[in-house]
């Protein structure tokens, strides 16, 4: 183990190498580019041996790694933003096709205005595809999901696409010291990817895709449905044996921060969880029984855990960097459902189109949320809110 | 490759009863392509009317290992496929992107340039019926002038036809050829040859549709010889720096020795609302056609070659 000081973006990179991936393919855009131009380079150097494929679009990017996984190679691919939303139709076939397709989704505020900056419009909304979504809150954790993403994928009880996000900006170019693992020790810990039950190859007469049954359609998804169930305990097998292998403190679906005693809970994912961890902290200090939920995984979504912190606390604020237009924060929508009225929920739907969240906002935030809860003024089970301290309100 | 050669092959590519309508090009087409390469491609199928002929779960009716892929997707699948089967030892496979004129020149037209200008080692057929013909005969990029479909239902498509092998040919492949299923020994060469170069290939495939054209489906390939013999679709070949016309078509340099153009547009209920100003006018654009053709021919053969 040595502690290198990487950007999200090389430390993403750095994953694929050590990963073995064969196939990459990617079409430029910020804030995801550096990934796939250092993994270019890498191919070029001869330092990984894959076949690097230049696409004309984010579309053919994921076709052409589809192609590839379906004929057994291991594949990586990352965009962010527009380029995720051209990839939709594609994240569907890859998802339902079963192939362990990994890619890295550097989040960016969805246009217009054009804005290159994080927020998480873009991964959350391609959230019932049937892929696994990851979010990282650190550097070092974008590495590990990365690496913990094929084992999971591959695993024969899952057989599902993985993304992995990672704020753009505030990851993917920042610089934290990584303690990387020795390649050796990754290579026996992530074997090389098994072969596929068919092969496509000239003389084996097979068809995958054909239109079928009706039936089959909905017997697919509810396989694909299965598989999600499974994947959280495999999520959580594969990330507590990573963790152990390679001395890491964080693993499993949630991350709970002070959570033992606590009496409110803010639930949140991504980058931002560490400004709202200082809040938590301050607030600490001042005497508030706060904690705090990360979701280190949106999809499968973490039912079980939630259920069990939200079941000891009075009230849950949810703090959504994405929004489902005409109802509330796609995480808070998520949470509601969970919980399923057992405990108040308030959202607050902050730092879209990468606006500046401070640990002062969150404490700001988490303050009014209890004070609000303590004089009985969120009257409604849950309750939405937008936080714009820039704009005055008459 | 005569037709005895073919009809003798083991691999047949297209079994009996599939659900190909009657008459169907297609089938002819992928009848060739299965009885040149059966037992050496890949398939990649784009939504189209192949994604039907192709059968139904839980059997098939083409005997090729076949990759159902979205409709612009298919060549930079292929791409994905090439790459793993290189790495997995299996070069001697060959990368086959079966698609109709949408998925090749509509909307997959970026993907398939993507693929070309990557000179990606792939076939692609394009097995051009000149409408969007599974979804009902709706009008596309390679619909020709004036024909009737039902997106361009009483007057008839309003612009020009775009050229895809020639688009294909500037961007400076190894290999591009347009033939037509009513020549398979032309079409069954083509193959072949095309599958011994490495690099991006690309066949441009004439493929008259009875229901789509509104002709009797006994009358399939009749038509697609039509085509060739009134001069509206010129057979040639380029192939690594030689550009030369197909023999079907040699004959058909001479203006005089075609065919009058009438006897092509009589059958097809597409053309029937046309007056004798509009094949006029389609004759002019397919001597136009001729003799853009019949130069690149003499500059290939002239600066290229030396």
């Amino acid at each position: 183990m040595r502690v290198k000081v990487l950007m999200g973006n090389t430390a993403v990179a750095e994953a694929v190498r050590m990963a073995g991936v064969e196939v990459i393919s990617a079409y430029p855009i910020t804030p995801q580019t550096i990934i796939v131009e250092r993994i270019a380079e890498m191919v070029e150097r001869g330092e990984l041996k894959a076949r690097y494929v230049r696409v004309e679009s984010e579309h053919s990017a994921l076709a052409v790694v589809y192609g590839a996984s379906a004929s057994g190679a291991r594949v990586f691919t990352a965009t962010s933003s527009h380029g995720l939303l051209y990839m939709y139709e594609m994240l569907w076939w890859v998802a339902n096709s079963r192939l362990p397709v990994v890619m890295a989704v550097v989040t960016r505020a969805i246009g217009p205005p054009w804005n290159i900056h994080s927020d998480h419009q873009d991964a959350l909304t391609v959230r019932d595809a049937g892929w696994i979504i990851g979010f990282a809150s650190s550097v070092e954790e974008a590495f590990d999901m990365t690496l913990q993403a094929y084992r999971v994928g591959e695993d024969r009880r899952v057989l599902l696409p993985v993304m992995v996000a990672l704020d753009g900006f505030t990851l993917s170019h920042t610089c934290e010291p990584v303690r990387l693992p020795e390649e050796s020790e990754v290579r026996g810990w992530l074997p090389p990817r098994e072969p596929l039950p068919f092969k496509l190859e000239p003389g084996s007469y097979f068809a995958v895709g054909n239109l079928g049954p009706d039936e089959v359609t909905m017997e697919l998804r509810w396989y694909i449905w299965r598989a999600m169930e499974r994947a959280k305990h495999v999520i959580r097998e594969v990330s507590a044996d990573y963790a152990r292998r390679f001395d890491r403190s964080v693993h499993g679906l949630i991350e709970g921060f002070r959570v033992e005693d606590a009496k409110y809970l803010v639930v949140l994912a991504g980058a931002w969880s560490g400004d709202a961890m200082e809040a938590v902290d301050m607030l600490r200090d001042e005497g508030y029984p706060v904690g705090l939920v990360r979701l280190r995984y949106v999809r499968p979504f973490p039912v079980e855990e939630l259920r069990e912190l939200a079941s000891s606390v009075r009230a849950v604020l949810v703090v959504d960097r994405a929004v489902s237009m005409g109802h509330m924060g796609v995480i808070a929508g998520d949470l509601v459902s969970a919980v399923r009225g057992k405990v108040t929920v308030k959202n607050v739907i902050a730092g879209l189109g990468g606006v500046d969240v401070s640990p002062d906002d969150f404490k700001t935030m988490i303050k009014g949320f209890i004070e609000e809860y303590e004089s009985g003024a969120l009257d409604s089970w849950f309750y939405t809110e937008w936080y714009m301290p820039w704009v005055r309100r008459g | 490759m005569s037709v005895p050669w073919l009809a003798s092959r083991r691999t047949r590519g297209v079994l009996p009863g599939n659900p190909a309508c009657s008459g169907c090009p297609h089938n002819i087409g992928l009848k060739v392509l299965g009885r040149v390469l059966g037992d050496k491609a890949v398939l990649v199928v784009p939504a189209g009317c192949t994604s039907i002929i192709a059968g139904y779960w839980p059997r098939g009716g083409l005997e090729f290992p076949l990759l159902h892929v979205p409709f612009a997707s298919a060549p930079a699948v292929a791409s994905g496929v090439r790459a793993a089967l290189d790495l997995g030892g299996r070069g001697d496979a060959i990368v086959v992107v079966w698609s109709g004129d949408g998925g090749a020149a509509d909307i997959g037209f970026a993907t398939l340039s993507g693929a070309a200008t990557r000179n990606e080692d792939i076939l692609v057929i394009v097995s051009d019926n000149e409408a969007y013909m599974n979804t009902g005969v709706q009008a596309s990029g390679t619909t020709m002038w004036k024909a009737l479909t039902t997106t361009s239902p009483i007057i008839g498509k309003t612009e020009e036809r775009k050229d895809i092998a020639l688009i294909m040919l500037m961007h400076k492949v190894p290999y591009v050829a347009t033939a037509s299923i009513g020549y398979p020994s032309d079409l069954a060469e083509k193959i072949r040859r095309a599958s011994e170069v490495k690099g991006f290939k690309l066949i441009h495939l004439h493929s008259p549709c009875p229901p789509g054209w509104r002709f009797d489906s006994d009358k399939t390939v009749l038509v697609a010889k039509l085509a060739v013999e009134t001069g509206a679709w010129i057979l040639w070949e380029y192939d690594r720096g030689n550009f030369r016309i197909s023999p079907p078509s040699t004959p058909y340099r001479d203006k005089s020795r075609r065919k009058p153009l009438t006897e092509y547009i009589k059958l097809q209920g597409r053309l029937a609302h046309l007056t004798e100003e509009d094949v006029r006018e389609i004759e002019r654009r397919i001597d136009e056609n001729w003799n853009l053709i019949l130069e690149l021919e003499k500059y290939y053969t002239s600066h290229v070659k030396a």
